[in-house]
């Protein structure tokens, strides 16, 4: 049983020692074996936005390209690996990545945890993740980028059409970082279901720990195709198979499916933790609970399943049987019912709330807008005769740029406002972050809009020029133009950032007086995120439950790791049952460099199979085989 | 922000998307496909009208639910910020209301239409026509090569189409994926390879339209453009009876030297001009290159300049196409030229 109290007196002398307990090596060991999901999530988010800049340099470099007809800033090859490495970028190293560290930082917070279920795990994915990127940002310095799209259909990246080491980095890079997604996504799953304070119910999980949820099964469906997708396509490559060779009886359209039956799922592996930080940031601006939590999360849910039922919508002109277009189809219309659902009770949370006009909220109302706009060009292109016009034209290019520009980058701005007081300890400054708001969305909107119209033109989707007789001349440069304002208006607040975090106004524990347990502990909170677990009565707990009731360690193993004591021994509770019951005590795992030397060897086997040197994949091999054994040994130690 | 800033900012975003609009129209060479010249492209933009009709009320409507919303919360915490920091309090009834009618009733309507919209423009679109006109488009690395089977000849990014006979296209590919696109005409259709995958419209008015590779299929995707003429069916019937002809010999001296020098050196090895020696398969077919308006898929304009510049060094203009640079001199390279262009 929980023992309730008040908040109790904090011995100075057990501090120290829970100080003790958590820290990590100083210096340069520390950085290479810590297990703390703060600092891994931290290093996701900064590893992210490192991938985010370099896309958005690409895309200028094709802006420039692009501004008028017959230009040569780029060469037609160059122009080709940049837009494959933009669109890898954005997806596998940016829109992933970023959003599974922004839960890996707040999932235990949210849910009163100390860490993670799987702590050296969650290293291992971070590891995965900084590697299979490297790797494939390697072919910069190789000078063979990948050139086929960032969706390589077959047989146009055969060796046939494609030779050369080029497609390799992409097809094995995707495999390697689909490692790290996957990982990442079993992790978030146990940890919502283990490791939820005492009290917080399935019914009182903040929405974006559902969003992380659902986020995280659906990588594990829907992430195998790809790596199936990529994986078949390196055997055809590496070791001459013919799965995709249609001249020998393979086929270029399962490629097709493969890759789809994960890439639409992807869009809402993104979108949804999108939302789910929107449906944290609207009611903390607008001072109420969120309106229709239980018909958000069915949205989310629902949205879960139907997104594997609409991937076919990308083959509308692959000349498939009617009936089959037809069902993909009317899914793909309906797919908008949910996200209908988000969207009014997002309108009616602000309606019934008091709103603050803050940076993170002008965030979120800007992607209400962006949103609203991608969602309708999204119901359009579902319309099967308007998507054969419109496929593979600039329209789908401003349709998804909407999407996931607008509805997935803007979010995690707005993210970004949010919660980089509570890792930091600093605000943001408002005023920057208000006119970097405004650069961006009148930037992104004068970007990506007039490319509807080029589509509506005829302007195909990866043309590395056009001629200057069709009409697409003054629009093209007011696209260049505008997205040279978008890009400033993200350095804005890279600056933001650089200059806040050096000496940006003290945050507090609560600065927005926002309703979720993150906010219940300091900013930045300590290396064990809470002294005693909070116990959780309401789905609001800091606005309902003033002061923060917190539970007292028992005697027993089922409750021993949930007060100050549990702290002091470096363990974290296992709770169970819909209603979170104290189940167990679990000892988080001390700082091992495991996790790297595994990473290692996968990322030595990778390239082994790069440069095609046994030796090297059988080196790597050797080495993630010990990896795995030492980190198998390890395993169970009690805490002392 | 102060009011003044925002009202700077909302001019000159009105300003903006004015000057969008007008920058918008294109012009009258654009492959414009809400400008349709065929059955298939005409159907798909009323789709579009419709379509957008509805997109505008929806947009309006929500986007101003989502302002409306925003201004009334900020009415209320304006009136109550410094002497109340409550919560607001749960609307339950009200909450249920908007997302039920908001986010449910309302647009399973819209998409209602919306579905049967799509299931009888489906059907009626590639519809197969008894007497249609059959002609053959294989996609190619980065050109087209086009034959109609009835009459049994081969033309390359050419497509002559008589207007107001159904036209069925066979499209399929010899390497990578492509896609045939007409935006003027029809929606677009890939080329797979192993694939027939069939196109079915009636092209309307006659004109000279622009038609492109849709998919990417590697280096020169961008210079992979085609042209279709709609010609009336007497105009039609003519042309098919110049190509059904032998080419006439060359007219002038140069053009015949040309001949010569065309079949003795690189050239024949990969074209083919009807009735004469020259019958490679690997390149366009160049039987009527004398009428086609553009050099190398779009490339270039048809001038014998730029046909010369292409003879001798296709990579200039079309880098990674796979004509080779050839060694001709000037000489040769002129008479070469003048005999491409004799033919019609």
């Amino acid at each position: 049983m929980t023992t309730l109290q008040e908040p109790e007196p904090v011995a100075p002398i057990s501090e120290e020692l829970v100080e003790r307990a958590w820290k990590d090596a100083p210096g340069i060991p520390g950085f290479f074996t810590t297990v703390d999901h703060k600092r891994i999530g931290i290093r996701y988010i900064v590893t992210a936005f490192f991938f985010f800049f370099s896309a958005g340099v690409l895309a200028l470099f094709m802006r420039a390209q692009l501004a008028q007809p017959n230009s040569h800033v780029l060469s037609a090859e160059t122009y080709n690996e940049f837009f494959t490495m933009h669109g890898t970028s954005m997806i596998f190293l940016f829109n992933t990545p970023v959003l599974a560290g922004f839960g890996n930082y707040l999932l235990p917070l949210q849910l009163g945890s100390r860490d993670m279920a799987f702590p050296r795990l969650n290293a291992f994915s971070y590891w995965i993740f900084l590697l299979s990127g490297i790797f494939i940002y390697s072919s910069f310095f190789t000078g063979h980028l990948p050139n086929g799209g960032w969706f390589a259909y077959t047989p146009l990246t055969s060796t046939n059409f494609s030779p050369g080491i080029n497609l390799d980095f992409w097809g094995l890079g995707v495999v390697f970082v689909g490692i790290s997604t996957t990982v990442g996504a079993v992790n978030f799953i146990v940890t919502t279901f283990k490791m939820r304070a005492p009290g917080m119910t399935l019914n009182r999980l903040p929405i974006f720990v559902w969003s992380m949820l659902v986020f995280s099964f659906m990588v594990i469906f829907a992430v195998p195709a790809v790596t199936v997708a990529a994986g078949l396509l390196e055997l055809d490559r590496i070791f001459g198979t013919q799965f995709f060779n249609p001249a020998h009886g393979g086929s270029t359209l399962l490629y097709q499916h493969l890759f789809w039956f994960w890439g639409h799922p992807e869009v809402y592996i993104l979108f949804i933790p999108a939302t789910g930080m929107i449906s944290m940031i609207i009611p903390a601006f607008s001072r109420r609970a969120l309106a229709g939590y239980l018909w958000i999360v069915t949205a989310l849910v629902t949205i879960g399943f139907i997104s594997f039922g609409v991937w076919v919508h990308h083959m509308f002109a692959t000349g498939l049987p009617p009936l089959a277009l037809s069902f993909f189809s009317a899914v793909s219309l309906l797919i908008t019912v949910p996200s209908g659902v988000q969207f009014f009770a997002w309108i009616a949370t602000m309606w019934k709330g008091k709103v603050r006009l803050t940076t993170p909220m002008l965030f979120a109302i800007g992607f209400l807008l962006i949103f609203l706009l991608g969602g309708i060009t999204g119901v359009m292109v579902a319309v099967l005769p308007f998507d054969w016009q419109v496929t593979d034209s600039y329209f789908v290019v401003a349709h998804f740029h909407y999407v996931l520009n607008g509805a997935v980058v803007f979010p995690i701005f707005g993210a970004i406002y949010y919660w980089f007081p509570k890792m930091t300890g600093r605000m943001l400054d408002e005023h920057l972050g208000k006119i970097s708001f405004w650069t961006m969305f009148i930037g992104f909107n004068v970007t990506f809009f007039p490319m509807h119209i080029l589509g509506f033109l005829g302007m195909p989707r990866r043309v590395y020029t056009y001629s200057g007789d069709v009409g697409w001349n003054s629009l093209n440069m007011i696209v260049s133009l505008a997205s040279v304002v978008f890009a400033a208006g993200t350095l804005l607040t890279l600056w933001n950032v650089w200059r806040s975090y050096r000496g940006g106004a003290l945050a507090g524990a609560d600065p927005w007086g926002a309703d979720s347990l993150e906010w219940a502990t300091t900013s930045p909170p300590p290396d064990n995120n809470f002294d005693a677990t909070p116990v959780v009565a309401s789905r609001h707990p800091l606005w309902d439950q003033r002061p923060l009731p917190v539970a007292r360690s028992g005697p027993d193993d089922a409750t021993h790791a949930l007060g100050l004591e549990g702290a002091a021994s470096r363990t974290a509770a296992l709770t169970g049952g819909m209603r979170a019951e104290p189940g167990a005590t679990f000892p988080i795992p001390e700082e091992t460099v495991l996790p790297l030397v595994l990473a290692l060897g996968i990322a030595a086997f990778f390239v082994g199979l790069l440069v095609k040197v046994v030796l090297v994949g059988a080196v790597g091999v050797a080495i993630g085989v010990i990896g795995l054994l030492a980190w198998a040994w390890k395993t169970g130690e009690e805490p002392s | 922000m102060s009011r003044r800033a925002r009202n700077i900012v909302a001019t000159g975003v009105a300003l903006a998307l004015a000057g969008l609009l007008l920058a918008g129209c294109g012009n009258s060479k654009s492959p414009n496909m809400l400008d349709p010249k065929g059955t298939e492209a005409r159907d798909i933009a009323s789709v579009w009208w419709l379509m957008f009709g509805l997109a505008a009320f929806v947009y309006i409507v929500v986007g101003g639910l989502i302002i409306y919303a925003v201004r009334k919360g900020r009415r209320r915490s304006r009136a109550e910020r410094d002497a109340n920091d409550s919560v607001e309090p749960d609307t339950p009834r009200f909450d249920d209301h908007m997302v039920l009618w908001g986010g449910i009733v309302v647009p399973l309507v819209i998409l209602f239409v919306l579905a049967v919209v799509t299931v009888t423009t489906t059907n009626a679109l590639r519809r197969p026509a008894s007497d249609a006109l059959r002609i053959d488009v294989v996609g190619k690395r980065w050109w087209w090569a086009v034959s109609y089977p009835t009459t049994h000849f081969v033309t390359a990014n050419d497509i002559h189409l008589p207007a107001g006979r159904p036209i069925e296209l066979h499209l399929t590919t010899a390497d990578v994926i492509h896609s045939f696109w007409v935006p003027q005409l029809a929606g677009k259709v890939d080329m797979i390879p192993n694939q027939d995958n069939l196109l079915r419209f009636v092209a309307k008015t006659p004109g000279t339209y622009r038609g492109e590779c849709a998919e990417f299929c590697g280096l020169q995707h961008a210079h992979m453009d085609f042209v279709v003429v709609v010609q009336s069916q007497g105009d039609y019937d003519r042309w098919v009876a110049e190509h059904a002809q032998p080419p006439v010999e060359p007219a002038s001296e140069l053009a015949d030297e040309g001949q010569v020098a065309f079949d003795s050196e690189a050239c024949a090895g990969c074209h083919t001009i009807d009735g004469t020696p020259a019958q490679g398969k690997v390149g366009p077919n160049l039987t009527d290159l004398g009428e086609r308006p553009y050099l190398g898929a779009g490339a270039l304009e048809n001038t014998p300049e730029n046909l010369k510049q292409w003879i001798t060094n296709a990579q200039r203009s079309k880098p990674g196409a796979l004509m080779p640079p050839i060694q001709l001199s000037s000489a040769k390279a002129s008479a070469i030229v003048a005999y491409l262009e004799s033919l019609q």
